[in-house]
């Protein structure tokens, strides 16, 4: 009987430890080999969208009296971002293959972080590296669910119901992308690419992007855009090279 | 029991039908406006207990998901009241056992709702949550009227129509099938899997097939033939039982839900899913399927006169050998 309760209260441990504490990152993958920054070139690139921009979508917040208070009744999704001279903001840029897998690179320490602000995800899009802490943070006055839907790592919703409440998980298996969502505030939306590996970068405002460090090699490239899907583009790199890479995308469906 | 009691009985049963229905729809607002997942933890919400959750914090999608399981506490609390009521005033064993059967339903019903949401919504669970909730419906539909003055004292003769009796069976069969496939659709996303109607994609048969515009499609064809049975039983109910307004003016009530069943169900296409279009349609669903279970219980109904009980103050008159009355 007695060690049936010890049993018992072991297993009950090991499960309340299992539940309450985000698992460790991982060890870093791959054979130990490391990037040789003697020899390391780069990519460097501007994503641009030709064609019709589609109409920003007007959201309605009123649902929400806290969030209009915050961002106004009627602001523009910021799904598409296109400036006046086509440069394309917030598409995932990353290396899709061609990294040679001996390669380990030391996960980052210090937590990626996705905030919700005016009842926005901000930022939209953005990157971390499988096994890195993700922070979420609600700046909101007002309570948020952060809901995300990954189809190859485990699935979470978490409440916060308070401004300045934190959340952390961390993503194991890379998958680009993982989709966020808010289901109080049906609007919001967030995709987080995870990545074994440190090369990736999400487009600025004038659609630039850079990947350093990478070793000499031909390595492919996907650009992501959350309406316009994925190109990818092929390119070789060569000791201390940088190369330039551009990406446009079209009009769905021409 | 005395007749005031059972008055209220009655009211008490009608009260937790009409609760029950804006249960369904509530539920319906749910899945329409996306709000699922809006309350992440159950049975809390957010931590706080079910009656605790501040109402200023009910905004967007909380407010469904929330308003939801708090008339739905309600309803599982009017279950509660409505057992201890007839285990007190009810002398019919299988009555007090129906009562009995409709809280362990929606125990379960509860159960089930908060494992969707724990489980992400996984679609089984989701349909098994719809699909139990038209159960509910039904069993409180049957004891409003089992519990009712015209079921304890019919006002005239009963029928005897076996024929009558299969064919709205198959009826409720057919409506409750119809029901689960439009829970189907609803909760693997197929509702717009065909965009327009009344035809698909310009035809009569869809041009191409995917899960999604086979469910679809199954919902259409499901509510052609739930229309035509309707039709054909309500014709049967007015040439066979014109006389029967137990019979013939659910059959209209029938009829009219069944068309507007119809039209909202272009509506949800044309309007694009509008939320509370979809909610009318999971409604109107719900009352066709109570409909057809009253007017399948008043056809049965002399099938409850076989073994009379001796329930003190329940006398009838046996008006003829084939039709009596008791129960």
């Amino acid at each position: 009987m007695m060690s049936c309760h010890r049993s018992f209260v072991v297993a009950s441990l090991l499960l309340v430890s299992a539940c309450s504490s985000p698992a460790p990152p991982p060890p870093p993958s791959g054979g130990g080999k490391q990037v040789d920054q003697a020899t390391a070139g780069a990519v460097t690139g501007r994503v641009t969208f030709d064609g019709q921009v589609p109409a920003a979508e007007t959201i309605r917040m009123n649902t929400d009296q806290k969030c209009v208070q915050g961002a106004g009744p009627n602001p523009q999704s910021d799904a598409v971002l296109v400036a006046a001279d086509g440069s394309l903001k917030n598409v995932f840029v990353y290396v899709k293959d061609g990294l040679d897998s001996a390669y380990s690179f030391a996960v980052p320490t210090e937590a990626a972080v996705l905030d919700q602000k005016g009842c926005i995800y901000t930022p939209r899009v953005l990157g971390v590296r499988a096994g890195q802490a993700l922070e979420i943070v609600n700046s909101d006055p007002t309570v948020h669910n952060v809901h995300a839907v990954p189809m190859s790592n485990q699935e979470f919703n978490k409440g916060q119901p308070f401004q300045g409440m934190r959340e952390r998980q961390v993503f194991t298996v890379p998958e680009v992308m993982v989709r966020f969502m808010c289901n109080v505030h049906g609007w919001m939306a967030a995709h987080v690419g995870v990545v074994a590996h440190p090369f990736f970068a999400v487009t600025d405002a004038s659609g630039k992007f850079e990947l350093k460090g990478l070793p000499p090699g031909t390595y492919t490239l996907e650009a992501w855009h959350e309406k316009f899907g994925r190109q990818t583009e092929r390119v070789t790199i060569g000791e201390k090279q940088t190369q330039t890479v551009a990406f446009t995308f079209k009009t769905p469906g021409l | 029991m005395t007749e005031g009691v059972r008055s209220g009985l009655t009211r008490y049963t009608r009260l937790l039908v009409g609760a029950t229905l804006i249960l369904v729809a509530a539920g319906g607002m749910v899945t329409s406006t996306g709000s699922g997942l809006a309350v992440p933890d159950w049975p809390t919400t957010y931590g706080y207990s079910m009656f605790s959750f501040p109402l200023g914090k009910m905004v967007g999608g909380i407010f469904y998901e929330h308003g939801h399981r708090l008339i739905a506490t309600t309803v599982g609390m009017l279950t509660i009241g409505l057992v201890i009521w007839l285990w007190r005033a009810e002398p019919r064993r299988w009555v007090r056992r129906l009562g009995i059967a409709a809280l362990a339903v929606v125990i379960l019903q509860g159960l089930l709702g908060g494992l969707t949401v724990l489980l992400f919504l996984p679609d089984a669970i989701s349909i098994s949550h719809a699909g139990l909730a038209q159960i509910f419906f039904c069993m409180t539909v049957a004891l409003a009227l089992v519990t009712s003055p015209t079921w304890r004292v019919p006002p005239r003769a009963l029928v005897e129509d076996r024929a009558l009796e299969r064919r709205l069976l198959i009826l409720v069969g057919l409506v409750y099938a119809q029901i689960l496939i439009g829970a189907t659709m609803r909760h693997t996303g197929a509702g717009l899997a065909i965009p327009d109607f009344p035809l698909a994609f310009g035809r009569l048969i869809p041009p191409a097939w995917t899960d999604q515009v086979a469910i679809h499609f199954a919902h259409r064809v499901g509510a052609l033939v739930v229309t035509v049975a309707v039709l054909l039983i309500a014709a049967y109910i007015w040439r066979a039982h014109p006389d029967r307004p137990e019979l013939v003016r659910p059959s209209w009530l029938l009829v009219v839900l069944v068309a507007m069943q119809v039209a909202l169900g272009g509506l949800v296409i044309l309007t694009g899913r509008q939320p509370v279009i979809n909610t009318l349609h999971v409604a109107t669903g719900a009352a066709v399927l109570g409909t057809s279970v009253v007017l399948t219980l008043r056809a049965f109904r002399h099938r409850f006169t076989k073994r009379p009980h001796h329930a003190p103050g329940l006398q009838f008159e046996v008006r003829r050998s084939k039709l009596q009355v008791s129960s």
